[in-house]
Parts: structure tokens; sequence; C-alpha cells
């Protein structure tokens, strides 16, 4: 009887476990379904960093929606044209060529810098301090400094400085999710093969930019002079230039009084 | 009124996360957001409905005539597992919707102690199958009740402000022991 004892649960064991072994893999058999094959290689393919920057929640619903014909090959701008080549050899399709961009912040003054019109005591991200007057800074295109970019970024290539986002040119990989969070919209994507940014947003005139922090572009046109090609244009007091044009001389920045025209990812130092 | 009595008891008076603390982990891993809580909860109602059924009729016809009630716990665990293996699969193939609804939550549910607790009390207080059944459902009700609410509870908090050594975890956890003790205010409810 002793034995039995130790057989019977051993028996019953190895049946139940076997019994459900069983069922499932014939459910798996049963209730196959049916995946589009392309959709593996495509996930293949994609960096895998599920960044959102493409617009969908991450790289297996975008090779997903690339599948079900919804979305493009060349969304992905952590990958580049390499991995638009890719995706389109698994869709069969033509990829385009896709210029890598970085991110930019358009903003160089640190918290002690700014003149703030309150002191913001809410929730610690940008929306909502956006939301309480336009921040706490008098610049209403002032970095409000909680974060929110670096928040989103999962590469982790944005760092809070004194109040202040900085975008770490090395780890940047384009990918625009920082571009979309920024309440102020003061982020910009660059093309990697220029080096020189205006780093402020601020349209008001000068005075009321040099009363709101002691950087920021006052609109003296002397870049827009001294810029050989015309890349240059002054418009709302506010400097722009244009990447299409723009053969990185550096005139603009040794001209600029107010050494707001820097190298990207060189913003801390200025 | 003694089902009535029994489903009260399990939501609110025995309540699984406030008085029995178990399922605490997905309690507090998944309570960020209440959508996401309510979908934790949702799965937790079905798969502990289900599995109260199918461990009662594994413990009465195979583990009882033979004599091998000292297993209970292995054997339910095996089955727990084995049926949230089968309902992923009856759902992705018959239920889409559900299925993406459900999402990670399903397969995270089979390591659930929530769960194999259900199964276990259903044998222990000796209940019948359909009291099993009804155990099971307002059990997994109760314990969607206290994540959901916890949820409201934890995105308010995100709009304060507390002491550094206070921010995120250590504020949850004092969050979730005053939670507690509001419940524990229903053990005066006499059934």
């Amino acid at each position: 009887m002793q034995l039995m004892d130790i057989l019977t649960p051993i028996l019953w064991f190895a049946l139940l476990g076997g019994v459900f072994g069983l069922l499932l893999a014939i459910a798996a058999r049963v209730f196959a379904v049916k995946t589009d094959p392309r959709i593996p290689q495509m996930e293949e393919a994609l960096p895998g960093a599920n960044c959102g920057g493409c617009g969908y929640s991450g790289c297996s619903a975008y090779a997903e929606a690339i599948a079900k014909g919804e979305a493009e090959v060349n969304l992905c701008a952590v990958g580049g044209t390499p991995v638009a080549q890719r995706l389109a050899a698994v869709m069969g399709v033509e990829a385009g060529e896709i210029v890598p961009h970085r991110a930019v912040i358009l903003c160089s003054a640190e918290k002690s810098e700014a003149t703030m019109k309150y002191l913001y005591e809410g929730a610690r991200d940008c929306v909502s301090a956006t939301r309480l007057g336009a921040g706490e800074r008098l610049c209403e295109k002032g970095c409000i400094g909680l974060g929110s970019c670096a928040a989103v970024c999962a590469f982790g290539a944005i760092k809070m400085k004194n109040g202040l986002a900085w975008v770490d040119p090395e780890l940047c990989t384009g990918c625009g999710t920082c571009f979309k969070a920024c309440p102020k919209h003061i982020i910009r994507m660059v093309p990697v093969k220029n080096n020189y940014v205006v780093s402020c947003s601020s349209t008001e005139n000068g005075k009321l930019t040099r009363l709101a922090c002691t950087k920021g572009c006052i609109g003296c046109r002397i870049c827009e002079k001294k810029c050989e090609v015309g890349a240059i244009t002054v418009t709302d007091n506010l400097a722009s230039i244009n990447y299409d044009l723009c053969t990185n001389c550096g005139a603009c920045a040794t001209a600029c009084p107010r050494h707001i025209i820097v190298t990207v990812g060189k913003v801390e130092l200025v | 009124m003694e089902i009535f009595a029994l489903m009260l008891s399990a939501v609110l008076i025995e309540n699984f996360i406030f008085s029995r603390f178990m399922g605490c982990c997905p309690f507090l891993g998944v309570s960020e957001k209440p959508s996401t809580a309510v979908g934790m909860g949702m799965a937790v109602v079905f798969v502990m409905t289900l599995s109260s059924a199918l461990t009662w009729a594994i413990y009465y016809l195979i583990l009882v005539p033979f004599h091998l009630e000292y297993l209970q716990t292995i054997a339910f665990i095996l089955a727990i597992a084995a049926l949230v293996q089968f309902i992923e699969l009856f759902l992705r193939r018959f239920v889409p919707a559900l299925y993406g609804a459900l999402g990670i939550y399903l397969p995270l549910i089979t390591t659930n102690c929530a769960v194999l607790g259900a199964a276990l009390i259903n044998i222990q207080q000796g209940y019948s199958f359909l009291e099993s059944v009804i155990f099971g459902c307002s059990a997994g009700l109760g314990f969607t009740l206290a994540i959901v609410i916890f949820a409201g509870v934890r995105q308010k908090m995100t709009f304060c402000n507390p002491p550094r050594a206070f921010r995120g975890f250590p504020l949850t956890l004092i969050a979730a022991g005053l939670a507690a003790m509001a419940f524990s205010g229903f053990s005066g409810l006499s059934m």
C-alpha cells in the first residue's frame, strides 16, 4: 500500500500535466491566429527602442501599421535611411532618403539668468507649469525647466541643468518625441549636417527680451548682414537660420553681440 | 440572502487587498492610471471566476477521491497556469478586442497569489460549487474596487509636492496603508 501512496499522486499529476499540456497544444493549433509574416521581419529591422517618434506606440505597432498599409516606411528617424531601406525591402517598395536630424533646445537661459514672474510650486512637469500663466519665467518662450522633454526621451539624451534642458547631440537620435512633448514648442529638429542654431525663441522686442533674461535674441540684424549666403532672416525680433542655405561658416556666431548663435550641443559652454 | 452576504463579505469586509493582503504586487504595480487598473481588475475577475470553478472540480473530483488533498496547492498552481494560457489562446482567436484590452495583464495573473488564494479559501471554507464561483467572482470585484480606488488616489498624489524622502514609493505605501485602514471600517458590518 505504501508504494501506492507514492505512485497515485505521481500518476495523477503526470496525467493532469499531460492532459493540460495536450489541451494547450491542441488549443494553440486550433486557435492559431494568422499573423503577417512581414511584421516580425520588420520588427527585426526596427531599432526596438519604442521611442514613439514615428507616431505609433512602439516599434511593433509601427511594423503592424506598415503591414496594413497605413504608414510609410520612412517614419523611423532613429534608424534613418538604412532602416527605411530594410523596411522597404520587406514591403517591396522604394525607400526615400531620410535626412537625419537632432533636437536642439532653443533657449539658453538658465533659471538664474531669467527674470521670474512668480515662484511655481505645482506639479513637477512643464505642461502643468505652462497652464499657470505660461510658466514662472517672464519670457513667454523660455524653457520651463521641469524636464517634460527629458521624461519622454527614450535614449536619455536630454539633461536638465539649472532649470534648462540640454540635448546631448551624441545621444540624440532625432526621433522627435521631445519636440512633440514641449508645451513651449522651443525644441527644433536641426539637420545633423548643420552646426549653428539661434538658441533663443523670444519674439519680443529687444527691450522686453533684455528685461526677461540676460541672454536672448534682441533682433539687431547683425547676423542677417554678416551672413554671406543670406541664410539668416530676422522676423518678429528673432533671427532664424534657413538650413537649406546655411554653409556652416560660423560668421553669424562670431558676430552675434548676444552670443546667442551657438554650435549645437555647446549651449552649456556659452 | 446567504449568497448576497457571501458577495458583500468578499468585496468589502474580507477585501483581498485591504484585509487579506493578497495580490499586493499588481495592486502597487498597475495602479498608476485608472484605465490600466480597470483592465487589470477585469482580467482578475475573469480569471478568478473561471479558476474557482476549475480548481473546485479538480479538488472534489480528483484529489478527494484519491486522498491527495495535501497536494492541493501544487495542483491548483498547475491548473491556474494552464487555464490562463488556454484563455489567452482562446481570446486571441475569438475575442481579439478583449485580448487587446487585457493585454499583458492576463499572463501576469498566472502568478498572482490572489487567484490561488481564492481557490484555497474556497476549499478551506468548504464552499459548494456555486458558492465557490460566486466567491471567486466577488473576490475579483473586490480586487478591482481596491485597485481602481487606489489608482484614483495615486493620480491625485502626482499633484502634491511631498518632502523628498517620501516621494514615489514610500508615499504610495503610506497611502495604501491608509486605504486599508479605511476598509477595516467595513469589518463592523456583521452578516
